[in-house]
């Protein structure tokens, strides 16, 4: 499996925005920063979650989890995003209904098939109640992350 | 039996698609059915419209297709996925 990046500077604690759109740029900009993705990414994120929403309801708190096409990237980074106050996105597959989204998961991924372990460890995450709600609680970003790596089998 | 063709799209053709691609070998291989899976972003799905048996997405899909489509959403979610394993497979072995 190809490795993914994630460390403290994808991961953003207490973010303050409106709607969906500012919290994508929030998290797509620091991206750029990093040079992780290009700057193209950022209203390509906005876009595609325009066109097709990626906002999941779980049994715990809300997530998102934007992506775009693979042009936009430059390093394969999963961000997370704490947003201090839910925004709606709709809902995946649904053009009708939205969910508060607390969480964001925004994937730069550039190769389609090569991420299956590491995404379905994702997915999983999204099933587990306890994790979800740890997460949005905690501030200490390297705690945050030394978890994630464990659950997603990062090394 | 003949060998059923499953698109399998989402939006960008790489992340949920993958995931659901995925779900759907397991359950074929479980059930010993043999298909034949094509993972494409769902602006693809046009051109595949004489060739596949179904289409399962977790994006939203606005026309009317000649074959039936299946909502993956719980895949990702772990709410209704055993629903939405018995549509595939029933589907599968129509």
């Amino acid at each position: 499996m190809s490795d993914c990046f994630l460390d403290e500077s994808v991961i953003l604690t207490d973010i303050e925005a409106k709607t969906k759109e500012q919290a994508l740029e929030i998290v797509a900009q620091n991206l750029v920063d990093l040079n992780l993705v290009k700057k193209s990414f950022i209203p390509a994120i906005i876009q595609r979650e325009a066109e097709y929403p990626t906002g999941l309801p779980t049994n715990g708190v809300s997530v998102a989890i934007p992506h775009t096409d693979d042009k936009h990237v430059k390093t394969e980074t999963i961000s997370l995003a704490i947003l201090k106050r839910p925004v709606d996105f709709f809902i995946m597959g649904d053009g009708n209904n939205t969910t508060p989204v607390q969480l964001i998961f925004m994937l730069a991924m550039n190769e389609p098939n090569s991420q299956l372990s590491l995404l379905q460890k994702l997915m999983q995450i999204f099933q587990d109640e306890k994790t979800l709600t740890y997460i949005v609680s905690q501030k200490n970003k390297t705690d945050i992350k030394n978890l994630l790596k464990k659950k997603l089998g990062i090394t | 039996m003949a060998k059923k063709t499953v698109l399998v799209a989402c939006g960008a053709g790489i992340a949920t698609s993958t995931v659901v691609n995925g779900a759907i070998e397991e359950i074929a291989r479980k059930n010993n059915i043999d298909v034949n899976l094509i993972q494409i972003k769902i602006a693809e799905v046009e051109s595949y419209l004489d060739t596949a048996d179904l289409l399962v997405t977790t994006a939203m899909t606005k026309k009317e297709y000649p074959f039936p489509v299946i909502n993956a959403r719980s895949f990702l979610t772990g709410i209704g996925t055993e629903e939405t394993k018995k549509q595939i497979v029933d589907e599968l072995k129509k």
